[in-house]
């Protein structure tokens, strides 16, 4: 397989996913932000929680708008670029994207559309409910696509058919492990929250400007209120989640862990590298494994193996990986003849076989044990970027809250200044985060089991390399389109102030 | 019927009073022709599209058992 074509499709399933990631967050995170406004204005009675309310309705609907359908382009990429990929993930990844669909489409369609149009036309609470319903559509299906991710990441409740050369779930019982795996669930949880945390930075950000610039002061307290008060909540949760997610990659995908802390050896007291020499001794145990004494494995451990695992067996070298992935893909091989000339002993004794090797069956296709380490310095710094930067965000929120009770908030322009540049900052952060996620498990398109080199189709390289030129054109034009609105409708203001004199 | 013409009205009102909405929708109608109309119809042609099923069990199989 040629390289470059690997290197282009992979380039344009990330350019399109990271474009996708633009917009989901701030809906997610902003829906929330609507929704306890708009309680707030139900539950008070006040107007002007109604006007605050619609004025982030209107940044989330422009969001919502550049936002939708940008999913169905990576669903293309799967069919086209993809396609080993696709037809071997078979079910597991059709029936979460199916749900997500349906749910996506009739919950997010129906309320939404009552959100915009029914302020007069329905009672408040079915209007607050339709709000809340609509951001719970939202978070469902991110849900399903996430599931559909972290069964990549850590593929359980599947049985591999050899016949039809797909991984099937075999019973109601198999959905349910691959839908509420601890990787799925954590996934989804660290992701959302993430989310949650992007709306509270846009909207805390926003309300700066305004402040700076002696615009829409009140407006701007309430919502910098609200924000920073749920994006304290959100960071306490981000962190949180994190921290499981920590343990569960530790245990499921070592590799990925040690590459993010670029730990060659690995030791029962592994330190904690903040940058550079400077070394938290033994955080990365504690972090790890929830232990003060723990091994966790090194780049070096994991390719020679030997070491201890949890389950108290010793870990197989790379090249014993390799091997078993060899007789798997062997037995998958003659498993295949044999059935076409219907020698039915043996295919009983390869089926047995193949099923006995195959979690190491992606190793097959592993050339050299060095392809099994992803890149350590991309994922060293863009971890560190993650964690700095959701480090900042913790903090600007304390520092808003305190000076918002002090009433000195205004005192302090250069935080103002701050919170605004955090909102490009925290697009930085959740991108970070999902090339810790995706880049972290290469060479694995599905952990494991099957590499990308695998997992590519035979396409022309000059094609993929071309179109992905062609998306980023399209992505940039209508990047610009969404910030051009976006931009105007923040420089026009919500206009409270002047829309209701009574609560100013 | 009653409910259907509550309906309707509805979500024609709401798109008659539309302001930001009108040119959101102008951004999404274009966004839909271009990912369902250029990108779908010139860019993505499913690699296995045409081939029966057995034909695509087949072509996977070579394709894993030939690292």
């Amino acid at each position: 397989m040629d390289p470059s074509l690997i290197d282009w499709s992979r380039a344009q399933f990330a350019l399109t996913a990271m474009y996708h990631w633009l917009f989901v967050p701030l809906t997610l995170g902003l829906g929330v932000i609507m929704g306890i406004m708009e309680t707030i204005y139900v539950v008070r009675g006040d107007e002007y929680w109604r006007r605050l309310t619609q004025f982030w309705m209107k940044i989330f609907g422009v969001n919502f708008a550049v936002g939708v359908a940008t999913g169905l382009i990576l669903e293309f990429e799967f069919g086209t670029n993809w396609s080993n990929y696709s037809w071997l993930v078979g079910d597991i990844f059709g029936a979460p994207l199916a749900i997500e669909g349906i749910l996506a489409f009739f919950m997010e369609s129906t309320f939404i559309a009552v959100m915009y149009f029914g302020w007069d036309k329905v009672s408040k609470r079915f209007h607050l409910a339709s709000t809340w319903l609509t951001t719970l559509g939202a978070t469902i299906s991110a849900w399903w696509i996430l599931v559909a991710n972290a069964w990549m990441q850590y593929p359980v409740g599947m049985t591999f058919n050899p016949d039809t050369v797909r991984n099937e779930m075999s019973s109601l019982g198999s959905f349910f492990t691959v839908a509420f795996s601890p990787m799925a669930v954590t996934k989804f949880c660290h992701t959302v929250m993430s989310g949650w945390l992007t709306g509270a930075v846009v909207v805390v950000g926003i309300s700066a400007w305004y402040l700076v610039r002696h615009r829409e002061e009140r407006f701007a307290r309430s919502s910098m209120l609200v924000g920073s008060i749920f994006g304290l909540v959100a960071c306490a949760l981000v962190m949180l989640t994190g921290d499981t997610s920590g343990v569960i990659v530790g245990k499921t995908q070592p590799m990925k862990l040690a590459a993010f802390e670029g730990l060659e050896d690995g030791s029962e007291h592994a330190p904690l590298t903040l940058v550079g020499d400077l070394k938290v001794p033994n955080m990365l145990t504690i972090l790890a494994t929830h232990q003060w004494t723990g091994f966790v494995p090194g780049i070096n451990d994991i390719l020679n193996g030997g070491y201890k695992l949890p389950d108290s067996t010793l870990a197989l070298s790379a090249e014993e990986k390799m091997s078993h992935g060899a007789i798997a893909l062997d037995a998958l091989t003659q498993y295949r003849t044999a059935k076409a000339e219907g020698s039915t002993e043996k295919v009983e004794d390869l089926r047995a076989k193949l099923q006995e090797n195959l979690p190491y069956f992606g190793y097959g296709h592993i050339k050299d044990k060095k392809d099994l380490v992803p890149p350590v310095g991309l994922l060293f710094w863009s971890f560190r970027i993650m964690v700095g930067l959701g480090s900042l965000f913790c903090l600007v929120f304390v520092l808003i809250i305190v000076l918002q009770y002090r009433k000195k908030l205004t005192r302090w322009p250069l935080l103002l200044n701050v919170s605004t540049w955090c909102i490009p900052l925290v697009y930085i952060c959740s991108q970070a985060g999902w090339i810790c996620a995706e880049v972290g498990r290469q060479p694995w398109a599905i952990q494991d089991l099957l590499p990308v080199n695998a997992a590519v189709s035979a396409l022309q390289s000059s094609s993929v390399r071309v179109t992905f030129f062609i998306f980023l054109l399209i992505f940039t034009l209508l990047l610009v389109a969404e910030l051009g609105i976006l931009f105007r409708v923040v420089k026009k203001g919500p206009q409270i102030e002047e829309a209701t004199p009574q609560n100013t | 019927m009653n409910i259907l013409n509550t309906v309707f009205r509805f979500y024609l009102e709401g798109f008659r009073q539309m302001k930001l909405g009108r040119t959101l929708w102008a951004l999404i109608l274009l966004k839909l022709f271009v990912i369902f109309f250029v990108l779908r119809l010139f860019f993505f042609h499913p690699a296995m599209q045409g081939m029966t099923t057995e034909e695509k069990q087949q072509h996977v199989a070579q394709r894993l058992e030939n690292p």
